[in-house]
């Protein structure tokens, strides 16, 4: 079924070019060195189209938390450029970073809340930055709040509440501004499976409000059931940009596992050969 | 501005101990500083008031007349280099003012007058004295002072010591600018320190409101306001504990010791406020500038 979907979807830009919207994200050639001295991403090219729901997998150290720092722009790219709808965010600088920000919903594995301030001030300061209306955010909190089956502790302080309930919060806060990205590192990574599903839910009912979401996760249970986009990354290198997709691309079989156990050198990872095919549509002329 | 006091507020509400540190830091510097700035200013004044009381003293021939004294007041205002001020006190004056310092010893001259007419020579300067001295009365070959005129007697500096007068109030001054200096390094130091710290334990919560798309000023606006109303708590107390202790030490002891009483002291009320506006002031640049590490995220 992907492959005739995304046929249709080439065909329909090849022939109004103009009307495409600009992809959300676009990696295009991006390489990061940190100045340890330690690889961070090397030529990552990839575009990810609005309304996606991308999973960014592979091991620790592989380079799924340098995209996402390069996205909130917590780290700049050594090399190539990273348009986020259409506007290349290594030109942002200064006091647009924090505008910039404001356009993104960001959840980390730790959660990252105010420590001293109430589930409801957490998600309002997320409003307050903006300068919204008291009103407006009473509105908008409370909103967010319900969808995301917390109205019941809105005066509870993070520390009294579980990693689950945590998570949802630092959800709410990163959605309450309705933004068009969600990025989520980990989200599940100090989750059990029960929760994980939960926080799942809510990310798949934001991304089907319109949001583009992107989750670097290494929970392949939750990669392998939700069959959405994978993008994989191995060692700073894309190898893999599959619509559809499992945790990894075939699963290993016995003697492959043996291999491994035995501590047999493991392939070096091979540049994906096709970058993805929309991503060569976007830059045909 | 409203949303921002209600932060700082909470702020300190919320992490009262580390709130409560830099306060009392603050409090005690501040004391130090409104005690020593006083001691400070009355030293060098009374060392100020010693030096004005260098003079060189001209005194006359005993057989001087009316021409001669025009003469010599004239050398002196226009002729001579370093003269600030000139006096004449003559014989009389002088011997008036004598009999009225030391009764005991004038009683016994019977009515005569030994002193002389006397040119009362401020320097324009302390430290030009010897000059002066030099000018009127240069040195010869054989070691004695030949004097510039023949009606003037000697050329004396009131006391001999003026050298030493010079020299040990120069140091006390010195070593008190260098003193105060110290201190006021000292307190920079210590409130910068202590608010590094208060800050130093919510560089997580700084981290998070950039990611939330937080300006750097959002951000700033209630660590400075926390940092005014620290400084100035901790200020106004340090001015009551110093305004108690005028009160019940130092007022009653004024009137024994003149170094309390020192003119050159600025008033109570001057210092309170220098010492409240600095508080404030270091205090909210300390917080302001300190949060600039954690803000480049």
């Amino acid at each position: 079924m992907a492959i005739v979907e995304r046929h249709a979807q080439a065909r329909n830009r090849a022939a109004a070019p103009q009307d495409r919207a600009p992809a959300v994200v676009e990696f295009r050639g991006v390489s990061k060195q940190y100045d340890s001295g330690d690889r961070g991403l090397e030529q990552a090219s990839f575009a990810i189209e609005r309304g996606e729901f991308v999973f960014l997998v592979g091991q620790t150290g592989s380079g799924k938390s340098t995209i996402m720092r390069l996205l909130i722009k917590e780290h700049e790219p050594s090399a190539g450029t990273i348009k986020v709808a259409g506007r290349d965010i290594t030109a942002i600088t200064g006091k647009d970073v924090a505008h910039y920000r404001r356009n993104l919903g960001v959840v980390f594995q730790d959660f990252k809340l105010l420590p001293n301030r109430t589930v409801y001030d957490n998600v309002a300061y997320a409003l307050q930055v903006t300068g919204h209306k008291r009103k407006e955010i009473r509105a908008k909190v409370s909103d967010i709040l319900r969808l995301t089956g917390l109205s019941l502790k809105l005066h509870s302080y993070p520390d009294q509440l579980s990693g689950g309930e945590q998570q949802r919060v630092a959800v709410a806060r990163a959605f309450v501004n309705h933004p068009p990205l969600l990025l989520a590192d980990e989200p599940t990574g100090n989750l059990d499976p029960e929760t994980s599903i939960g926080i799942m839910q809510l990310l798949y009912r934001i991304n089907r409000t319109g949001t583009t979401v992107i989750v670097a996760t290494h929970d392949n249970a939750m990669v392998d059931r939700m069959r959405r986009r994978v993008i994989e990354v191995n060692q700073g290198v894309v190898i893999r940009d599959e619509h559809g997709g499992g945790y990894s691309q075939q699963d290993e079989n016995t003697s492959e596992f043996g291999l491994l156990m035995r501590g047999e050198p493991s392939p070096q990872p091979r540049r994906l050969s096709t970058p993805g095919d929309s991503f060569d549509d976007i830059f045909r002329d | 501005m409203g949303f921002f006091i209600k932060e700082a507020l909470r702020s300190v509400q919320r992490n009262s101990v580390p709130s409560f540190a830099a306060m009392a830091s603050i409090l005690v510097t501040v004391l130090v500083l409104g005690i020593f700035i006083p001691i400070t200013q009355a030293t060098t004044g009374a060392a100020n008031e010693v030096r004005d009381k260098v003079l060189v003293n001209v005194y006359l021939k005993s057989g001087s007349g009316q021409a001669d004294r025009e003469r010599v007041a004239a050398l002196l205002r226009e002729d001579t280099e370093y003269v600030g001020k000139v006096e004449f006190v003559s014989k009389e004056a002088a011997y008036r003012e004598q009999k009225k310092d030391y009764p005991e010893y004038y009683s016994e001259l019977l009515g005569s007058n030994p002193l002389p007419d006397t040119f009362r020579v401020t320097p324009d300067s302390p430290d030009n004295a010897l000059k002066l001295r030099d000018a009127l009365a240069p040195a010869t070959a054989s070691g004695q002072r030949a004097t510039v005129d023949p009606a003037i007697d000697t050329v004396k500096n009131r006391k001999d010591d003026t050298s030493n007068i010079l020299f040990i109030t120069r140091v006390v001054k010195y070593a008190m600018a260098l003193l105060a200096a110290l201190l006021v390094l000292a307190s920079v130091l210590l409130i910068s320190n202590t608010i590094r710290l208060s800050l130093f334990a919510r560089r997580r919560e700084v981290e998070v409101m950039k990611l939330v798309g937080a300006t750097d000023w959002f951000i700033r606006w209630p660590f400075v306001i926390e940092g005014v109303l620290l400084g100035a708590l901790g200020g106004v107390l340090a001015v009551l504990v110093l305004t108690v202790g005028k009160v019940a030490f130092v007022d009653p002891l004024v009137s024994d010791f003149a170094l309390l009483r020192a003119p050159e002291t600025m008033q109570f009320g001057v210092l309170a406020l220098v010492l409240l506006g600095a508080s404030v002031g270091v205090s909210a640049l300390g917080s302001g500038l300190s949060l600039r590490r954690f803000l480049k995220v």
